[in-house]
């Protein structure tokens, strides 16, 4: 596949994935809003995916740095994200 | 089948729990299961990059994701119910400083392969601009947000003449030098300089917006961070960094809009302004 073709490729999944986005969540009852945020944030922590991939390569110092620090970053992003919103779930249950 | 079509597929299905996700964590029943399948995908993806993407140093990923989780772990289990939002906020943070990061590893990267070549690939280097600057917003803007809401910030608003000409100048100032990157992405400074004034942006966004909309600053950042994860994914042609980026970009600003409603806020005076004449208003 040429460049151009990959490129239409991944900008069709990009635009179809941001309709997506804006249908998937309608109405959400105020209680939600905060472990709904936390929840995306969680997800939105897939740069780890991009860390793994750069710290994966063979590569200088400086670059593997970066890969490094992105890793950790990312991974307390998605590890603390889907924590902190399980607790936070799970809190709204008992007072129910 | 080849390796990156396995990889594809196990991103497919990545993709789908993530919507699965998303989808219930707004129902009251679903939503613990919603946020355990966001994990479960997100789980889906990082195995199947392990296996596929034909990684190296696995010695330090590991290093890596034990001291990610540790800390990640930690935090979310010690802090305290009241302090909830504030460490999403700081999470948020440290998504987009990810991408920035990633986003400069890649350069790093991709000269060491391919020297000045790399300025003829526009798709490159142009997301690698984007990725710095929304990725820098997000993280020193987030960092803001997280300090106001601990008190180690002031909550009040901070307002001074010309704020939004220092806006606009910072924005203008961090594409203007992504537009350098582009023309000469061999000189690896600019990114780093772009990141920079992104950063300074991100400060001047939030500082003048007070304490008490700091859940609808980080929603929108929130949804900034997603946004940042889909520019590295065109940065590194993956497709489940756009998918899950674009995912959360765009159902972050539905969930920001929600949540300006239930608040009576306007986004845009949340963003520009003019929110203490907006309260008195409905007040009255």
């Amino acid at each position: 596949m040429t460049d151009t073709m990959i490129f239409i490729q991944i900008l069709t999944i990009f635009v179809l994935a941001v309709f997506v986005g804006f249908e998937v969540i309608t109405k959400v009852p105020p209680i939600l809003h905060t472990p709904l945020m936390s929840g995306s944030n969680a997800i939105s922590g897939i740069t780890v995916i991009g860390a793994l991939i750069s710290l994966g390569q063979e590569a200088e110092l400086l670059a593997m740095s970066l890969g490094m620090a992105a890793l950790f970053f990312a991974t307390v992003n998605v590890v603390g994200g889907f924590v902190v919103t399980h607790r936070m779930l799970k809190k709204f249950k008992k007072k129910d | 089948m080849d390796l990156q079509s396995i990889a594809n597929l196990g991103y497919l299905i990545a993709a789908v729990f993530f919507i699965l996700g998303l989808k219930r964590m707004s129902h009251p029943k679903t939503a613990v299961q919603g946020n355990l399948f966001g994990a479960l995908g997100m789980f889906i993806a990082v195995v199947i990059t392990l296996v596929t993407q034909g990684i190296l140093n696995i010695e330090y990923i590991l290093i890596g994701i034990a001291a990610g989780t540790l800390v990640g772990t930690l935090l979310a289990l010690k802090i305290k119910m009241t302090a909830m939002p504030q460490l999403v906020g700081l999470f948020n943070g440290f998504g987009g400083i990810a991408s920035v990061l990633v986003a400069g590893a890649a350069l790093y990267l991709e000269l060491a392969a391919h020297g000045a070549a790399v300025a003829a690939d526009y798709q490159f280097t142009v997301s690698i601009a984007a990725s710095g600057i929304i990725g820098a917003v997000t993280f020193f803007g987030s960092i803001v947000a997280f300090g106001k809401l601990q008190g180690l910030v002031t909550e009040k608003p901070v307002r001074y003449p010309g704020e939004q000409v220092v806006k606009v100048l910072l924005a203008g100032g961090a594409i203007a030098v992504g537009v350098l990157i582009v023309l000469d992405p061999t000189v690896v400074l600019y990114y780093w300089i772009m990141a920079a004034i992104a950063g300074l942006l991100g400060l001047m966004l939030v500082l003048p917006i007070g304490g008490a909309d700091m859940p609808i600053v980080i929603a929108l950042l929130n949804s900034y961070s997603g946004i940042a994860a889909a520019a590295t994914g065109f940065v590194l042609n993956n497709s489940i960094l756009i998918v899950a980026g674009s995912l959360v970009g765009a159902s972050g600003i539905i969930l920001t809009r929600i949540m300006c409603k239930a608040m009576n806020r306007s986004l845009a005076n949340v963003l520009f302004g003019g929110v203490g004449a907006v309260v008195e208003t409905k007040g009255g």
